[in-house]
């Protein structure tokens, strides 16, 4: 595309969908958060 | 749904209900304005762009609507409905291994460590007890998460030690995985607890505020004297000798110190490369707490750190700032985008007696005593409460850009300036949706060689 740059690539949440879920993850408060709430951040532990 | 805003000369794009990011030019980013409401002869009529131009734009937006990646709608609220309603596992307990601290920091939120209740330590016994519980109830989970948390945990360091040996001592027979993290003020930090954090301490969290006078007036000794320079040799010192990894220098920033930027930069000039600095959580009538008043100029501070991120990182000389991380083409499933934060069910916390609390912020709560760590859970109607709460159960999550990357916020704000977990603290909510705007116009950036700023 001439006029668009698309940074996320083609993956989408649905494709997570399928096999998400897992509950594999760390929990967010786990990491440096206490007094908020931030998963966008997060890793996938199975796609590591 | 989608939402578009301009940072930094950036016009960017977020398809919300797919995750997918563009960054467009300016007859596209007006095209996909008015692209669901008018027709191409009406779009025509109304931008004065040329007609080529227009036509083109909607060519490529039409395409991306096609492909999946513009104007999808929310179609997961069924599927979390299922993810929530199977059975979950402790993945994670907050151990408090000390409800006394050696620092009285003037927004604690455990009032100097003691929790709306009195001062004590954990007992091996209770700390050991936490992790059969842990084991216990963690099912198929391989990797268990357990955080040393206070208070002060370096007040009572022998338990630290003796409980991360039982947790070693469990991990083959029960095949598990036990990562353990450090909260640590660095009062009493020194070169032993360094040297056995490093060996087993998955993530270290050092607490500091950033400028020596801003930490100095926050974070005073419970004699009132400062500790800037009694902790921050040794956490320099600490974070070089984990090769500035898996840890984080933590600070909160209050009204105090609405130019946090600064205290963000003065971490990175020091070396730290791992940095987070959270706003401070504080009913209004607090002197430190943050107002809606003082959202435009925090607003303005994370367009300056973010500005200035990325202008080091093109230099060699970045570093991560927690808030602003995010990964565009991982990252977490939509499952964990959605289902909220897991207190209450997968993350608990334990006081030093052993009773059960849905996060470390309930502790003293006494509505939201679960059990404790010898009998297990006996209210799991509470734990019920929490498993239902996610983006879908919170009305002012419905329309919000922001909600994949959130999860519906922290139910403990919500819990403490609305009365119920399925609510949201507005203010953390605006100053969320700015750094989610900061954090992908970075990204922006960066994958555009030709677009550095001033």
């Amino acid at each position: 595309m001439k006029r668009v740059k698309t940074l996320t690539g083609n993956k989408t949440y649905g494709t997570t969908m399928c096999k998400g879920g897992c509950g594999e993850c760390q929990t967010s408060c786990q990491s440096a958060c206490k007094t908020s709430c931030t998963v966008g951040n997060q890793t996938c532990e199975s796609n590591k | 749904m989608i939402h578009q805003y301009k940072n930094n000369g950036y016009n960017i794009v977020m398809d919300v209900c797919s995750g997918a990011i563009h960054v467009v030019d300016d007859v596209t980013y007006d095209v996909i304005a008015l692209y669901e409401e008018k027709s191409l002869e009406e779009i025509e009529n109304e931008l004065s762009y040329s007609k080529e131009d227009i036509e083109e734009a909607y060519k490529e937006v039409t395409s991306l609507k096609e492909e999946g990646l513009l104007f999808t709608e929310d179609i997961y609220e069924d599927y979390i409905k299922e993810v929530k309603s199977r059975k979950t596992v402790v993945k994670a307990l907050c151990l408090h291994i000390a409800h006394d601290c050696n620092l009285a920091c003037r927004y604690c939120f455990a009032e100097e460590g003691e929790y709306k209740g009195h001062r004590e330590l954990m007992s091996a016994k209770v700390g050991k007890a936490a992790l059969d519980f842990l084991v216990a109830n963690s099912g198929n989970r391989h990797n268990l998460e357990v955080d040393f948390f206070g208070g002060e945990p370096t007040m009572n360091f022998g338990v630290v030690k003796e409980v991360v040996e039982y947790g070693r001592s469990l991990e083959e027979k029960h095949n598990k995985h036990f990562r353990f993290t450090l909260t640590t003020n660095g009062v009493l930090l020194n070169d032993e607890i360094m040297e056995f954090a490093n060996k087993e301490m998955d993530n270290v969290v050092l607490s500091v505020d950033g400028r020596k006078e801003i930490h100095d007036y926050m974070r005073p000794t419970r004699n009132g004297k400062p500790s800037y320079d009694l902790i921050m040799p040794k956490f320099i010192r600490f974070a070089e000798s984990r090769h500035q990894q898996k840890y984080y220098v933590r600070g909160t920033f209050t009204n105090r110190n609405l130019d946090f930027s600064k205290d963000v930069l003065h971490l990175a000039d020091l070396g730290f490369e791992q940095i987070s600095m959270e706003p401070v959580v504080g009913q209004p009538e607090e002197p430190y707490a943050i107002q809606e008043k003082d959202l435009p100029q925090i607003f303005d501070e994370y367009d300056r750190l973010a500005k200035e991120m990325i202008k080091r990182e093109k230099a060699g000389k970045g570093f991560n700032f927690f808030h602003f991380m995010i990964d565009l083409t991982g990252g977490p499933c939509v499952a964990k985008r959605l289902s909220g934060c897991g207190s209450g069910t997968e993350y608990l916390a334990v006081t030093p007696w052993g009773d059960l609390y849905p996060c470390h912020q309930f502790v003293g709560e006494e509505k939201f005593l679960l059990g404790n760590v010898f009998d297990g859970i006996k209210r799991t109607d509470i734990c019920d409460e929490f498993r239902s709460c996610n983006v879908y159960t919170k009305k002012k999550c419905k329309d919000c850009f922001a909600r994949f990357y959130c999860s519906g916020g922290c139910p403990a704000n919500s819990y403490n300036f609305h009365g119920t977990i399925d609510d949201s603290y507005d203010l953390s909510c605006d100053m969320e949706r700015k750094r989610v705007e900061c954090a992908i116009m970075i990204k922006a950036a960066l994958a555009d060689t030709e677009g550095e700023e001033e």
